[in-house]
This record gives C-alpha cells, sequence and structure tokens, in this order.
C-alpha cells in the first residue's frame, strides 16, 4: 500500500471554493432579487425605495403599447414554439431512427448552425434576406418575425427531442410491428407518446427562448413590431421608470413557471 | 403444399458485413416446424438462433431463401402482415400503456371490435394470473410478471405462430422452471405453434416436442428430445446435449477397436475410423466389462456419484453410479476396474 494514496481531486476542498461560490450566486441572484424588489417600488425611481406598491404594475398593464408588444411577443412565441418543434421532431426522427449514416455529424453541426454562428450574424443575414423579400412582396407582417424566431429555435428544441429519442428502445417498434401496427400506428400510438415529453420540453424552451430574444427582433422588425424586450430596450433610452422592472418581474415569473415546467417533464422519462 | 406444417425455412440464408467481415448468420437453414408442435432452436451464443426467429418474424429478410406460413410464402410480407407474434427477451412491453392496454394492443391493430377486445384481455389475464394487475403500468410489475405480460400480449391475437427469444433467460432459477411448466401448459390449452429459442440444453429437453441443434448458423439435428439425446448425429450435438465421453477407434462391421487396443460390442458401426459416444450414466462396472480403466476421483452428488476414470492411452472417462444408501460406492481413487457400457448404448458419430 502506497503510503501518500492520491485523494480523488476535489473542487469543494480547494481553498476558497466556499467563498467563490457564494461570491457566484450573489453575482447571479442580487441584481435579480434587486430588480424585483424595485418593482413594487412606489416611487418613480429605480434606485430611491418609495414604499410598496403595485402601481408600476398598473401601469405597464394600462399601458397600451405594452399591451400590444405582450400580445405580439406571445404570438411570435407560440408560432415559433409550434414550428420550431414540429421541424426538431422531424429532424430527431430523420437523424435517430436509422443506422449511422454517412455526415451525420455534419448534419447534427448544420441543425445547431444557429447555437454556433453568432445571433448578430445571423440578425444581419435575415435583415437583408427579408429586405428583399419585403421589397419584392410588399408584405411586412409578423410572419418574419415568426420565421426567424422558429429557425433560431429548432436546435433548442432538437436537443431534448433528440435526448429522447435516443434513450427509446427500438425493440418497442418492433413489438408494435409484430403486434400488427402498421408503421404511420406504430409512431402514433408508440413513438410519438414516448416522444411526447422531449417535444413538449422543446416547445416550452423554444417558447422561452423567442420570448426573450432581442438581437434577431431588433433587425427584423418592421416599424411599430416592438415586442416586450425591444420595447423595453426602447424605454431605457429614454427616462428609466420601474415600469421595466414591472415587466421584467413579469416576464421572469412566466419564465420561471416555464422553465419549472419543462425539468419536471424531462426528469420523469420512462 | 403440406397443410399439417406451421412454419418452414427452405435453404434459408441471412449474411452481415461484406468482405473480411462477412458473418454468416445463417446459412442454408432447412426446417419446417409442424402445426401445433412445442419447437425449441438450441445451439451455443451466436449460431443464429435469434436470426431465424427474425426471418419467421420479418424483422429481417434472408439473403437468400424463404420462409413460408402455413405453406404461404410470406419472405416479402413485412412483420404486421404475418400471424405470428413475438415474445421478446427483454419483453418490450409499451411503457406509456398499463397491463390491459398492452395486451389490448394487438387486436385492436387488427380492427377488432372493443366487444371483443374486452372480454379476450380479461381472459387473458386469467390465463397467466395477472387479473389483478390490469391497470398498472409495466414499470411496477416484477420481472416474472412482466415476462407473463409479454406472454399474454404475444397469444392475445392467436397467432398461427408464437416466436419466444430466450424468454425465460432474465429469470432466477425458481421462477424459471415455474414460468417453464407455465409455457408448456399454455402451449398445451392453446394449441398455437411455439419456437422456443434457447441455449439451456436442460429447458430443451424438458419442454419440447422437436429440438433443432444449431451450430454456426447451419442446422445440425432435427429431432424429439429422446432421439437427440440417445442418437445425436455428431460429436457437437453428443457434446452439446449433455454430459458424454467421446473414444475414437477402428469399426469392423459390428465391433470397434478402440486406441487402447480393446474391443466394444457396437452393432452397425460400419467399417474404418469412427468417434464413439457413451453417456456417463450408461457406464456400469464390471468384472467382465472390455475396458480397463484407473479410478482417478469420485465426486458425491446426492443420488449420484461421477467416477472419473483413466484408459490405457490416457484418455479420460466419466461413469455416472447411483449412490447406494449409503452414500458411499466403496472405490478408492487409485483402484483398477472393469467398465463395460450398457447394451446398446454406444453411439456412433459423424465427425462434426
Ligand atoms: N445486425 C447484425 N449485423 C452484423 N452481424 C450480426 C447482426 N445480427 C447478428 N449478427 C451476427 O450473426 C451471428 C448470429 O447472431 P444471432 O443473434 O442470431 O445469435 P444467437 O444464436 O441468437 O446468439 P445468442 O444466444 O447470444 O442470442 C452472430 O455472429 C452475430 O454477431
Ligand atoms: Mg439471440
Amino acid at each position: 500500500m502506497s503510503e501518500r494514496r492520491a485523494k480523488p481531486f476535489s473542487i469543494t476542498a480547494m481553498p476558497g471554493f466556499a467563498t467563490i461560490a457564494i461570491l457566484a450566486f450573489v453575482l447571479l441572484y442580487v441584481p435579480i432579487i434587486t430588480m424585483v424588489i424595485y418593482s413594487f417600488n412606489a416611487s418613480n425611481s429605480v434606485a430611491l425605495w418609495g414604499g410598496f406598491s403595485f402601481r408600476w404594475y398598473a401601469i405597464a398593464w394600462e399601458n397600451d403599447t405594452v399591451q400590444e408588444a405582450t400580445v405580439r411577443s406571445l404570438v411570435i412565441a407560440v408560432s415559433a414554439a409550434l414550428i420550431a418543434s414540429t421541424l426538431a421532431t422531424l429532424a430527431a426522427l430523420g437523424t435517430t431512427r436509422r443506422k449511422k449514416f454517412k455526415g451525420q455529424t455534419f448534419v447534427y453541426v448544420m441543425i445547431n448552425q444557429p447555437l454556433m454562428v453568432p445571433e448578430i450574424v445571423t440578425a444581419v443575414a435575415l435583415l437583408i434576406f427579408f429586405a428583399a423579400i419585403k421589397k419584392a412582396t410588399g408584405y411586412t407582417g409578423l410572419a418574419y418575425l415568426i420565421l426567424a424566431h422558429s429557425a433560431f429555435c429548432v436546435p433548442f428544441a432538437y436537443l431534448p427531442i433528440r435526448a429522447r429519442l435516443e434513450g427509446m428502445d427500438l425493440t418497442l417498434e418492433r413489438a408494435a410491428a409484430d403486434l400488427y401496427a402498421t408503421p404511420f400506428q406504430t409512431f402514433r400510438r408508440i413513438t410519438l407518446p414516448l416522444m411526447a415529453p422531449g417535444i413538449a420540453a422543446g416547445a416550452m424552451l423554444s417558447f422561452v427562448i423567442s420570448l426573450d430574444d432581442v438581437i434577431i427582433t431588433e433587425f427584423v422588425k418592421s416599424a411599430g413590431q416592438d415586442t416586450l424586450p425591444t420595447y423595453m430596450l426602447g424605454q431605457l433610452r429614454r427616462a428609466v421608470t420601474p415600469e421595466v422592472n414591472a415587466i421584467s418581474t413579469a416576464l421572469l415569473g412566466l419564465t420561471v413557471l416555464l422553465l419549472t415546467a419543462f425539468f419536471l417533464l424531462t426528469r420523469k422519462r420512462g | 403444399m403440406t397443410t399439417d406444417t406451421a412454419v418452414e425455412a427452405v435453404n434459408a440464408a441471412r449474411h452481415y458485413g461484406q468482405g473480411q467481415y462477412a458473418v454468416k448468420a445463417l446459412d442454408d437453414v432447412s426446417l419446417s416446424i409442424r402445426k401445433g408442435e412445442f419447437f425449441t432452436l438450441l445451439g451455443p451464443s451466436g449460431c443464429g438462433k435469434t436470426t431465424l426467429l427474425r426471418l419467421i418474424a420479418g424483422f429481417e429478410t434472408p439473403t437468400s431463401g424463404q420462409i413460408l406460413l402455413s405453406g404461404k410464402d410470406i419472405t416479402a410480407i413485412p412483420p404486421n402482415r404475418r400471424r405470428v407474434n413475438t415474445v421478446f427477451q427483454s419483453y418490450a412491453l409499451f411503457p406509456h400503456l398499463s397491463v390491459a392496454r398492452n395486451i389490448a394492443f394487438g387486436l385492436e391493430m387488427l380492427g377488432r371490435p372493443k366487444s371483443e377486445i374486452a372480454p379476450r384481455v380479461t381472459d387473458m389475464l386469467r390465463l397467466v394470473q395477472l387479473d389483478q394487475m390490469a391497470e398498472r403500468k409495466p414499470a411496477m410489475l416484477s420481472g416474472g410478471q412482466q415476462q407473463r405480460v409479454a406472454l399474454a400480449r404475444a397469444l392475445a391475437p392467436e397467432p398461427e405462430v408464437l416466436l419466444l427469444d430466450e424468454p425465460l433467460s432474465a429469470l432466477d432459477l425458481k421462477l424459471r422452471k415455474e414460468m417453464q411448466l407455465e409455457l408448456k401448459r399454455l402451449q398445451t390449452e392453446t394449441g398455437i405453434t411455439f419456437v422456443f429459442v434457447t441455449h439451456d440444453q436442460e429447458e430443451a429437453l424438458t419442454m419440447s416436442d422437436r429440438i433443432g441443434v444449431m451450430k454456426a448458423g447451419k442446422l445440425q439435428q432435427v429431432g424429439g428430445p429422446r432421439e437427440i439425446y440417445n442418437g445425436p448425429v455428431n460429436r457437437f450435438v453428443a457434446d452439446f446435449i449433455g454430459e458424454t465421453n467421446f473414444l475414437t477407434g477402428t469399426a469392423a462391421g459390428d465391433t470397434v477397436r478402440i486406441a487402447t487396443g480393446e474391443t466394444l460390442a457396437v452393432p452397425g458401426a460400419g467399417q474404418g475410423p469412427v468417434t464413439l459416444a457413451i453417456r456417463p450414466e450408461q457406464i456400469r462396472i464390471a468384472d467382465d466389462g472390455p475396458l480397463t480403466a484407473t479410478l482417478t476421483q469420485t465426486v458425491y452428488f446426492g443420488t449420484d456419484t461421477h467416477c472419473h476414470l483413466r484408459l490405457g492411452d490416457g484418455t479420460d472417462l466419466v461413469a455416472r453410479l447411483q449412490s447406494p444408501p449409503s452414500g458411499d460406492v466403496g472405490l478408492s481413487a487409485g483402484q483398477t476396474l472393469r467398465l463395460a457400457p450398457v447394451p446398446g448404448s454406444v453411439q456412433v458419430l459423424e465427425e462434426g
């Protein structure tokens, strides 16, 4: 037996670990908590506390521009989530339900492109591309934003769906075929229900990602097509009021709700 | 066309891979399985048992040859249009469906009316003694219970043939013995043709009407358990089914002169070099026996005592004697004994 038996490396045993960990958490959460607290500020300032009130929530709620931006954000996020998760489901089926093929890695990279290309590059590319189409067709509706959001949401939807499919036993599909199910019935009755939690997770992730996108939206939107995040960005250029805090806090609440659902869904597998 | 055959394989072959990686998983197998029989495919790991089942179920198409079901060529028909059901080794129960819905699945896919499915599911649940578990999900069942659901699910649509791929290998010994009896009972009750895969020779002998022994993608011998045990066609089959002793020698009509120079009476041994097989329980100690051997060891097994013996040329033999009431056969290592095979028990093998 060796005298100095090497202990396995443990990061928690390193000096200063606790301090760094606490600092990291402070950095992560103190700003958010401050924002939430100040959203209930009665005064006009974002920095001076003037007592507790729902005043800024009421103001934001009654603001027509905020209402419109909220509806727009939700329409885009829901559409993008639906489109992206549908496309991602097809992509996942196409890349996992078969033998390994030549160029498989290449296809993965292609599907995950939006994760790797800087968002600003995608934004500029879309701006130029859509500008040409807008000019040619004269159409300036929400479809551009929905398409753009769908595109960058695909990889976020694809990852959980693919993970789910890869964890699925192929024998189950064989068993269904053995029990007289046609290929479509097998998909409908076995494959789809089993991958549903993955699809739901993918859709929710897409929804959240779309909901808070600024860069691509800012570049692609036509006049008067502010979403909540771009509206808030616009507000910041003028006087900052706790209204922004209130909207952010509401968005935060929605996001936390969805992400919780996402984790519950992905955890409860099999 | 014979109507009493359930499944037939005609020169069926299945090759995998190419060039130096080519594997003949199934190499020109012709086999016919009768309606209503319990047929077992027996062979060591990798000999092609699962491959043959897959060809019958339709998950794979043969590289060459044909598969017939009740005399009809089904080689090109997909699995969902074959009246054949499989009990998978991993059970492959649908995790999101209840036990009852799992069992109903095949009937639903066949488009049977609900009024027919419900009572059938109840019957199947009773048959496999799972009446209380109908609404449970598969994950909430024990291994043995899952196994029975898999069985009920495959039997519910009343297939012409039921394929079972080592269905008992995941169970512990006691449960395994129980399920062996249960399977046999189900097969007799339903009259469905069972094609059962195992690499356990004892399981094959106790359950089957007929056994097909396979080796390296080829069918070695097909026959009833007694026929295979008492008349193996080659050394591989003799060795794989039960314990046996091999002796080599030269045949001359009804006698064989073995390597030690001693002569055994073997009716119909033929001419030239042969391999003989003698089961351990067919060797007796007899003062006028034709073989002389030295006892090297005795091993007590309860009802039996195994005597390890060495012939003059160094060939080792095992003889299985029934233990006397005292438990002591009264032999000691080093002793010289004379042995005689029970008349008619010596088998002449082809090399293989
Ligand atoms: N999809 C495949 N690709 C390549 N080779 C295969 C494939 N399936 C089976 N084989 C090969 O074919 C041979 C027979 O396999 P098979 O699964 O039929 O054996 P088995 O008798 O069922 O064995 P076991 O008792 O271990 O289940 C093996 O050598 C195996 O490696
Ligand atoms: Mg196998």
